[in-house]
């Protein structure tokens, strides 16, 4: 007995698509979705930047100039309250992750997969806010200050204590790109759901797809983004202004 | 025939691993509760007490996080089949 099979297409869930690969001294090299959209992002921003500075004057400040000084004192506020005034040098740094992973994650509204939906790039961002903390803790305690720190308060909380520091950038790691992807996922789950309803109805176009899931992406793109990029930088902010007294 | 144990066991496992959806669940809604009641208390702070209740709620929601990467990485990404 013949048994007919149903084969219907699931929603396709897969990571970034690779572009281009090549190879350099036997390492392969992928070149994927997430780099060419974070370098089209990366010359999109520098190219406002450079229009909203250009031409600045100290007396009679143009509008576009009030825009660029109203950003940057906006981050310098957050950067004060978080990590006190001594450590306003962290605002270039804390800025430009803030934007990129703004602009990353709201890139999606353009149809274009989202750049912080890729793990790659959340770890990035958590390992450099890791590594800034140890070498702020090495220069605040030196390095045999650093290694007893281990052992506080007593010689036995030194494993968890090395669990709790690793735990750090997993755990920011993990948020942001949990968050962004999960909200990815069930948007393109949604998509295809509301597709099948036409198809089942009998209708061939999918009207049911029109105006539901912006409901949607204004939580998950939206609100979500701005929420997760917001979370790093003060999460960050926070972590190494404890590492540094 | 081992190949349909373990999708089906991972399909079972992606469902047990969002039970740690409760957690933040119930987590963030007491926090929003008490936020609640501290508005109440002082409405003229009240930007304040919701943006230090969003971040709270966000960095709470992480362990949920993790039970939906585990679903995830089961349902879609799959490291037991390559091991048959």
């Amino acid at each position: 007995m013949a048994s007919e099979q149903v084969v219907s297409a699931g929603p396709s869930v897969t990571g970034p698509k690779i572009v281009f690969d090549f190879e350099v001294l036997g390492l392969k090299i992928n070149i994927t979705e997430t780099i060419v959209i974070g370098w089209f992002i990366i010359v999109v921003l520098t190219l406002v930047i450079l229009f909203l500075t250009h031409n600045m004057s100290k007396l009679k400040p143009k509008k576009k100039q009030v825009v660029a000084e109203l950003l940057v004192s906006t981050f310098k506020n957050i950067v004060k309250e978080s990590m006190g005034e001594k450590n306003l040098h962290y605002t270039p740094y804390m800025m430009t992750i803030f934007m990129f992973s703004i602009f990353g994650s709201l890139i999606s509204l353009i149809g274009l997969r989202s750049v912080t939906a890729d793990f790659n790039t959340t770890v990035t961002w958590a390992l450099m806010t890791f590594f800034t903390i140890q070498f702020c803790k090495i220069k605040t305690n030196g390095f045999l200050g650093y290694i007893k720190g281990f052992g506080e308060p007593f010689i036995v909380m030194t494993p968890l204590n090395i669990i709790s520091e690793i735990a750090t950038p997993v755990s920011m790691s993990f948020r942001h790109f949990g968050n962004i992807a999960g909200g990815m996922i069930i948007t393109q789950l949604l998509y295809f759901a509301l597709g099948s309803v036409s198809k089942v109805i009998g209708i061939s176009v999918p009207i049911f797809t029109v105006g539901i899931p912006a409901i949607l992406s204004v939580y998950f793109d939206l609100f979500s983004g701005f929420m997760q990029a917001y979370i790093f930088i003060m999460l960050s902010m926070t972590f190494i202004s404890t590492a540094k007294e | 025939m081992e190949k349909a144990i373990v999708l089906a066991a991972s399909a079972i496992g992606a469902g047990i691993a969002m039970i740690a959806g409760v957690g933040p669940g119930i987590g963030q809604g007491y926090a929003a509760g008490r936020a609640c009641e501290a508005v109440g208390r002082q409405p003229e702070s009240a930007g304040a007490i919701t943006r230090t209740m969003f971040v709270g709620c966000a960095v709470a929601e992480s362990t949920g996080i993790y039970g939906l990467v585990v679903a995830l990485i089961l349902m879609f990404a799959n490291p037991f089949i390559g091991k048959l």
